[in-house]
């Protein structure tokens, strides 16, 4: 079959079983455009800003499993989509993205609309191509996806000349690829895992931490049988959570800059810690040489060997796939006679216990101001936990992490690597494209809402019924709080002057708003909200300007080196 | 335990890459990105036309190179990726030196060369222009060997390597 290079594009994503593309038009990829025209088994979507095309793929990969796939042009639509994609990269979201770029002839001219793409791309994909001939297309796009979706997955570019998607070749598409220089890892080593099954079960103080890879690898459930059957205590990372139910009383809650008393001091003082596709960074584990200022041996699980003994020398490193890897440690534990040590393990559960006691989430629920905390905690209760939460960067972020309660997989969406402003409601867009029924709600803030604000057009266009929670305190929360802690209260401009009327500018877009400035109408208004099911609602939540999160460990420090409260500044 | 700090050692890593566009600017770009040495870095098509060799000459700690050769395999156009410290090799580097020769000058530069197992490719009444080839620190030592005065420009490829014996680094 001869079709036209745009037709084979599309063809391809056919192929691959893909439902939507978020995506922009322009010059460069009039010939794909063309080609989505003339069929209908892939939809597409029309963003408002090619960021938003990648966020919203984004998300739909992260809730979905799937593979995201966005379509832009060259120049401005490309690097308008580069803070999307190094969101994706930071994250390791399985995506592909289909550029434009000026016709081969004009390349290396600076044509009008030329960027290096494949240049500007290359240090946040997994991988990128440049086709330079219609005859190479299938392959690269089977390819892409290939590479996109296994191993650590990443996002995958490619990044079509305009006469090559007008270049007519003939059309079938691979059933597999291989490459030579490709050869992820899956099974993780036999002998590694033993040791590591072994060392657990010498544990004392034992400790299980796992990260975004466990819900990558779809690892949720292996993970949560291994700790039920260890009686261990397991902490989330922020890109975790979900990963091991929050509700079950091993969660000892999220670690890091903004977690848990219980799970920071028990990730401290363990004498053995299990690390499952997470990586020790510095979000995470603070400084690491007050990490490592304490004794304790590490098994680290991961699928990338380069996140292994980077910045924490581990004993026992598995380079493998998370449900293989988690399934073989069950084996071992079948086949071993040892246990665990029941009684040392009482001893750390009442050392764990009194952590816990301190209650280090607790705030003030008498105020008359709106806490940011109790909308979450309502947010949660209304929603009954079963709703997928995306959010954007912030306080209000790791309010939602700490408040929200994820019992599942793929519920909890967030930038978490790159940290990016303006992910969030793009994102709520792309999670409820996967799931039409589910209930999606945007926890954000008024600065981060504005970065991609022009979404609200998208989701009224594509009925996308979003719930946006703003928790507005009319300040860039989380500058001004490390403003306040580490530069002397000077809150050098990160007051959010000059706001919109977020109701009314709901309402401009044919949406719902509600503004929501007394705590008592906190739990109605959400109820009413949820009860639109069909529509979007914005609800600008006024809350307490002065609120900071804690726990909190600064920059630097030491995770046992904690600031609980205002009262330890 | 912390990555410890030890002493940084020199390491050249032996590469085999797809010989495709943009394979060198990756690699170049992760040693950027990342912030390792890179001392030299030379490639070339092998025999097989489809993949090219590299020869990256970089130091760090055993953590750091261990780190590189593990995110220079991550790239997908790397095929392999061998420390050649780990075992035995040899490494080869080509420098073409033009210097001033005159007079009494010109017996002398060409005694130098010779003990170097240099050649003159090039003469004119006033310059040589000296071949030489070896380890990195022969050519430092013929460098320095020769007054600095007279050295009007030099050319180094940077190392290859070899490993040892029976060893060989292919797909
Ligand atoms: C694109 C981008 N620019 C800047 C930052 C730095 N930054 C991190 S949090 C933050 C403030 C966010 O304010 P808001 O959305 O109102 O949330 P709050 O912290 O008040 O909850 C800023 C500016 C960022 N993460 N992303």
């Amino acid at each position: 079959m001869r079709l036209s290079g745009a037709e084979i594009t599309i063809q391809c994503l056919q192929e691959e079983g893909v439902e939507f593309v978020f995506g922009y038009p322009g010059g460069a990829v009039l010939y794909i455009y063309d080609a989505l025209f003339s069929q209908d088994k892939v939809r597409h979507i029309l963003v408002r800003h090619e960021q938003a095309a990648l966020h919203a793929a984004d998300a739909y990969a992260r809730a979905s499993g799937r593979c995201g796939v966005a379509l832009v042009t060259s120049g401005p639509g490309v690097t308008n989509a580069v803070t999307g994609i190094a969101t994706a990269y930071m994250d390791s979201i399985p995506m592909v993205i289909i550029s434009g770029q000026v016709p081969t002839p004009a390349i290396g001219l600076d044509a009008f609309q030329e960027v290096d793409t494949v240049g500007i791309t290359r240090p946040c994909v997994k991988h990128n191509f440049l086709v330079k001939n219609v005859d190479d297309l299938a392959v690269t796009i089977k390819k892409a996806f290939y590479v996109a979706m296994s191993g650590r997955p990443g996002p995958v570019l490619v990044d079509i000349p305009k006469d090559v998607s007008q270049h007519m070749a003939e059309f079938s598409y691979p059933k597999s690829v291989t490459m030579r220089s490709y050869n992820p890892v899956t099974k993780g080593h036999s002998g590694q895992i033993k040791k590591a099954v072994q060392m657990l079960l010498e544990a004392k103080r034992p400790m299980i931490y796992a990260g975004g890879g466990v819900i990558l690898g779809n690892g949720s459930e292996q993970l949560t049988r291994l700790v039920k059957r260890l009686g261990y205590p397991c902490t989330n990372t922020l890109m975790g959570l979900g990963a091991y139910p929050a509700t079950d009383p091993q969660f000892v809650g999220m670690l890091g800059m903004h977690g848990t008393y219980e799970a920071n001091l028990a990730m401290q003082n363990c004498d053995v810690l299990l690390a499952i596709g997470a990586r020790f960074d510095d979000r995470v584990i603070g400084n690491p040489e007050h990490f490592c200022s304490q004794e304790r041996r590490i098994v680290h699980v991961d699928i990338d060997p380069s996140s292994i003994s980077k910045r924490v020398r581990v004993d026992v490193p598995i380079v493998g796939n998370i449900v293989d890897v988690l399934d073989e440690m069950q084996k071992h534990l079948d086949a071993s006679e040892v246990k665990p040590d029941a009684v040392a393990l009482k001893d750390w559960w009442k050392q764990i216990d009194a952590w816990r006691a301190r209650d280090c989430l607790k705030y003030d629920r008498n105020s008359p101001i709106i806490k940011p905390q109790y909308v979450v905690e309502k947010l949660y209760e209304v929603t009954h936990g079963d709703a997928i939460i995306t959010s954007d960067v912030g306080q209000h972020q790791m309010w939602a992490a700490q408040y929200y309660k994820f019992d599942k997989p793929r519920r909890w969406l967030n930038s978490g690597g790159l940290g990016t402003m303006g992910f969030g409601l793009p994102a709520a867009m792309g999670a409820q494209m996967a799931f039409p029924d589910a209930t999606v709600a945007c926890v954000t803030g008024e600065a981060s809402i504005q970065m991609c604000i022009q979404e609200l057009s998208t989701c009224k266009q594509y009925h996308l019924p979003v719930k946006i929670v703003n928790l507005n305190n009319r300040y860039l929360g989380m500058v001004r709080q490390w403003q306040q802690i580490l530069h002397g209260n000077r809150y050098s401009e990160s007051y959010m002057d000059a706001l919109p009327d977020f109701v009314k500018l709901a309402e401009s877009y044919g949406h719902v708003g509600f503004k929501i400035e007394n705590p008592a109408d906190v739990e109605p208004i959400l109820r009413e909200a949820f009860a639109l099911k069909d529509r979007v609602v914005f609800m600008d939540f006024i809350t307490d300007q002065t609120e900071n999160v804690f726990p909190m460990v600064k920059a630097g420090k030491g995770l046992s080196e904690m600031l609980l409260g205002s009262e330890d500044l | 335990m912390i990555m410890e700090n030890n002493t940084s050692m020199r390491h050249i890593l032996s590469l085999l890459l797809e010989n495709e566009s943009g394979a060198l600017s990756r690699v170049a770009g992760l040693f950027s990105a990342r912030g390792y040495n890179i001392e030299s870095l030379t490639v070339a098509p092998t025999e097989d036309p489809t993949l090219s060799r590299m020869t990256i000459v970089t130091s760090g700690s055993q953590e750091v190179i261990e780190q590189i050769t593990k995110q220079v395999n991550k790239l997908i156009d790397v095929v392999k990726v061998f420390d050649l410290n780990e075992g035995r090799y040899i490494e080869r580097e080509l420098m073409l030196v033009k210097v001033r020769a005159e007079g009494s000058e010109r017996e002398e530069l060409k005694r130098t060369a010779d003990i170097f197992r240099g050649r003159v490719i090039d003469v004119t009444d006033r310059t040589y222009t000296i071949e030489l080839t070896g380890p990195r620190d022969k050519l430092d030592a013929f460098l320095e060997a020769i007054d600095r005065s007279q050295i009007l420009e030099t050319v180094r490829t940077g190392a290859s390597g070899i490993g040892r014996g029976e060893w060989i680094l292919r797909v």
